[in-house]
């Protein structure tokens, strides 16, 4: 318990350092890395001893004094937000270089703030600190997505983000306090059989509370906002790691609830399937990299609910091997995600720092300026489309299994049948969405000048790049170590004390994907081999794009991001409404030709926009009241003491 | 395991065979002699002797994808039964892995044709990616339905399994509904017509001749092979789950399967000689309609 409070106390202070004074654009990153790195150790330490050393920090507060703990659950969450926190602060440093120093030591206070208070959350014991550190983390991220405040749509965009996380806190509020009592807000004596309402209100309550932060269809709204405006290594931070805090919230309550009914599985399936499929729908028809990241975020988080629903339909139906399995491809997804969404998040800051845009269609062959950014990136976009040998393709496969094994349970079978058919529709858009993302961008030719004099990012950038990337084939390949690592957080959750090595024989076929994994590699150095073989002593010549006759082909004739999605769009076209505006050529000369397409988010249009508007116009109805003349205050001031004396006396 | 092992080699050595019986068969319809049933083999021959021309446009993802396609689909190889002869290597959840690199494959292809900044193959990429994402929830849900037959999760375990549970058809309505649906994607996932046409590449409908339109030499036939190896593997597969016998001897089912696999050459050799390309606006409708019958199998399964 040591470590990580070491690591509270150097992000702390180090935030109120930065914050006083200017030379936080060294020590800010710097404290985020050693506390990052302590933090992976003391998770790394609790995972694999299997101890759940805990705190009581001795400060006399109304509501008594903070208690921390380290379980198994929570060490799992500590070392994602570590490892990810760590390397978006070294990529972050760089990345900043060229801000005026006073903005760089402030965006750190708010970054090492939101550090600590993401790691104060998920080592809360106690209902009103866990609220008191979930608005730190709150509060420092709308800082963090304010940071480039002077540009348009910015502070727009931090105003979504801080309505909607309000919103979801709370709902977070009311089941806290359906929960708690007055003498004591503990964990451990949260009882929901005293609820009215039961535990399934808590449960809903807390779906939608924590649902808001992790960005379940339809309340994820504020994502494809925030995580666009942000800083990079800010999205990389949001995106991979403070969204993932609403799952651990939903882990968490569920360990208070007792034995879930089924219906609980069905409403995270079902929430599951749409929030995956809307999010990789959206994703792919946006033309802004970090906007189609962020919906892909959304996509993601879909995964890992339709894995948690699957993961509880196997207690309530007491299959364990259903149960195991989907709670664990749940945990890894998490981690996963983490580390390839906050690794294309900063190469698409790269990209945006280099060429200025992260409109795609103003990109194209960045590979051949940003090498190393390419390549990582290029690792990023095939683990998230879930392919082997990398990290993603380990936890979907759980997912896909997880499915298969719940067929065998009764009244669940169908469960089985909608998520394979999910899965296999998220996975296919997954791949065009990100050979997409990737094809526009890095491949072809620049389609700007801008891009064409984009410069490759600075070493401390591209050190985290790769990091990333090297770890997402490590995890790729150590898929059965990591489940190893994750089991003491899944017995957690599980109704019944099985021994880890019982719960370890579940997955005995993990080793193949390895094994796969390594001959894939191999396959691929052999064959590359083969070709430089074959190649030698051949001519190889360069020449242009053979376009079946073109003389002078240009970078506009290439597909663009908005002519690769189309035939996908139109299948989809009664959900998204993209908006066009052509301007067709005309005549037998024609001129100019524009083809504009923009896809609002459906949820948005159809169904927070209506609601605002009622709001803002029974708002309206009240504004006769606010005149703005001194005497007409005075008489509300008189009427109101009139009513309240005539209260008082009758 | 030794038959499995036969079964890879087998496949490696005589993949570009099916290739050649299709379009023999194409050939016999139109009353043409037709190419030689081992024109592939001297195609690719001949590309690997070949020297190379690189668009100035490409990087080294054009150059290094089609060493990672092979390297995929011989993967995905290892894992592939052939009729009731189990593959060399299977474990539970093999048809996930045999399925995603399959996967790799096709994002190594399209990136590769992105590479190249050309309009056609862009085209061609922005196809595949829209019909192979289709095609791959046909083409799981119907492995689901097997799976949730035999109670197995394991590609090579569906054939002893189905046999031993009862899976027979025209009995057991699951077989012709997966068969019909693994053919739908077989179609699909190989380019072959009424989704693609694999005779030209030079048109405005192409899909899969459109996106190895710039690859040459060493390179091409890299991608070709890869392709041929592609075809016998969802072939095997659909025979693996359609071929209505098994045998007591391992010789003889190896052999049927072999049978089964020129039945499946000749089938699509069939189709394309009596079906017209469809509109690309109707493709996906029927990569749904094999979706459709995917679920209705898996229904069946559950019953």
């Amino acid at each position: 318990m040591v470590l990580p409070l070491i690591g509270l106390i150097v992000l702390l202070a180090s935030a109120v350092v930065c914050g006083l004074s200017k030379r936080g654009d060294v020590l800010g990153p710097c404290a985020a890395t050693i506390a990052g790195a302590l933090a992976v150790f003391a998770g790394g330490q609790s995972l694999l001893t299997g101890a759940s050393p805990t705190i009581t920090l001795p400060i006399p507060l109304p509501f008594g004094a903070p208690r921390l703990e380290i379980d198994p659950l929570t060490a799992w969450f500590v070392i994602v937000i570590g490892m990810i926190g760590a390397m978006a602060a070294v990529y972050g440093h760089s990345y900043l270089s060229n801000q005026p120093r006073r903005t760089i030591s402030l965006s750190w206070c708010w970054y090492n703030l939101l550090l600590a208070a993401m790691l104060l959350v998920v080592l809360a014991r106690d209902g009103f600190f866990f609220l008191v550190f979930w608005e730190v983390m709150s509060l420092s991220s709308f800082f963090l997505v304010v940071h480039d405040h002077e540009k348009c749509g910015v502070v727009r965009a931090g105003w979504t983000y801080l309505i909607a996380t309000h919103l979801g806190t709370a709902f977070l509020l009311v089941m806290f306090m359906l929960l708690g009592s007055p003498d004591s807000m503990d964990f451990v004596h949260f009882n929901p059989a005293v609820v009215p309402g039961g535990a399934s209100l808590i449960f809903a309550l807390a779906l939608v509370g924590f649902g808001t932060k992790a960005g379940l269809v339809p309340l994820h709204v504020w994502l494809p906002e925030a995580h666009p405006v942000a800083p990079s290594h800010v999205s990389a931070l949001m995106s991979g790691v403070m969204v993932k805090i609403g799952i651990y919230g939903l882990l968490r309550v569920l360990t208070f609830l007792g034995p879930p009914p089924s219906g609980w599985g069905w409403v995270m399936i079902f929430i599951g399937v749409v929030t995956g499929l809307t999010g990789v729908i959206f994703a792919l028809v946006q033309h802004d990299l970090k906007r189609l990241l962020a919906y892909s975020t959304v996509e993601n988080i879909g995964i890992i609910v339709l894995a948690l629903g699957l993961g509880v339909l196997g207690i309530a139906a007491g299959n364990i091997v259903v149960a195991t399995m989907g709670i664990c491809a749940a945990l890894l997804h998490t981690l996963n995600h983490a580390l390839f969404k906050s690794l294309l998040f900063l190469g698409a800051g790269a990209v945006l720092h280099a060429a200025g845009t992260g409109r795609m269609d103003r990109l194209g062959g960045m590979l051949r300026y940003m090498p190393y950014t390419g390549a990582a990136f290029l690792v990023g976009a095939a683990a998230i489309s879930a392919l082997p040998p990398l990290n993603g393709f380990v936890s979907e496969f759980l997912v896909y299994a997880a499915a298969f094994h719940v067929m065998s349970v009764g009244a669940s079978a169908w469960s089985g049948l909608i998520a394979v058919a999910a899965m296999a529709l998220i996975g296919g858009l997954a791949v065009a969405c990100f050979t997409k993302a990737f094809g526009i961008i890095f491949l072809g030719s620049p389609r700007s000048k801008t891009a064409s004099q984009a410069r490759e990012a600075p070493a401390g950038m591209r050190t985290a790049m790769i990091l990333l990337a090297l770890l997402c084939l490590g995890a790729g390949l150590g898929g059965p170590w990591l489940v190893g690592l994750v089991m003491p957080a899944i017995s957690q959750l599980l109704p019944v004390s099985m021994s880890l090595n019982e719960l370890q024989g579940i997955f005995h076929m993990l080793p193949w994907i390895s094994y796969a994994g390594l001959g894939l590699l191999i396959g691929t150095a052999l064959l590359l081999g083969l070709r430089a073989v074959l190649l030698r002593g051949r001519e190889i010549r360069s020449g242009e794009t053979w376009d079946c006759g073109y003389a002078a082909p240009s970078p506009r004739m290439q597909y663009s991001a908005a002519s690769f999605v189309q035939p996908i769009g139109s299948m989809f076209a009664g959900l998204m409404r993209t908006r066009r505006r052509l301007q067709a050529p005309q005549g037998l000369f024609p001129t100019a030709a524009r083809l504009e397409t923009e896809t609002p988010d459906f949820f948005v249009q159809s169904c927070f926009a209506p609601i605002v508007r009622g709001l803002a116009r029974l708002a309206a109805a009240f504004r006769d009241l606010q005149q703005g003349r001194t005497h007409l205050c005075i008489l509300y001031i008189v009427a109101t003491l009139l009513l309240m004396l005539i209260w008082h006396l009758g | 395991m030794r038959w499995g092992l036969l079964h890879v080699l087998f496949a490696l050595v005589s993949a570009p065979l099916l290739a050649g019986v299709i379009n023999r068969t194409k050939a016999f319809f139109g009353g043409r002699h037709g190419p030689s049933f081992f024109q592939l083999y001297y195609d690719i021959f001949k590309l690997l002797r070949k020297d190379a021309v690189y668009s100035r446009t490409t990087s080294w993802i054009f150059r290094t994808a089609p060493p990672i396609e092979l390297a995929a689909v011989l993967l995905a190889l290892l894992f592939t039964p052939l009729g009731s002869t189990a593959a060399w290597l299977c474990f539970q959840g093999d048809l996930l892995l045999v399925v995603y690199a399959l996967g790799l494959m096709r994002f190594m292809i399209i990136s590769a044709a992105l590479d190249t900044g050309s309009a056609f193959e862009g085209m061609g990429a922005s196809r595949e990616a829209q019909l192979s994402a289709l095609a791959e929830v046909a083409l799981l849900v119907a492995l689901l339905a097997v799976a949730a037959f035999t109670k197995s999760f394991s590609l090579s375990a569906f054939a002893a399994q189905a046999w031993a549970a009862g899976l027979v058809w025209p009995a057991n309505a699951i077989l012709p509904l997966v068969s019909a649906a693994l053919l739908v994607v077989l179609l699909a996932e190989n380019a072959r017509l009424p989704f693609d046409d694999p005779n030209t590449h030079l048109e405005l409908t192409m899909i899969h001749e459109a996106m190895i339109l710039d690859h040459c030499g060493v390179d091409l036939a890299f991608i070709e092979y890869g392709s041929a190896l592609k075809m016998w593997i969802l072939s095997a597969i659909l025979v693996s789950m359609a071929l209505p016998l098994r045998a007591s001897s391992s010789l003889l089912n190896f052999a049927t399967g072999l049978g089964a696999m020129v039945i499946v050459a000749l089938l699509v050799g069939y189709i394309e000689s009596v079906m017209a390309r469809l509109r690309l606006i109707r493709t996906p409708q029927l990569l749904v309609t094999a979706g459709v019958l995917s679920f209705l199998a898996v229904m069946v399964a559950m019953r």
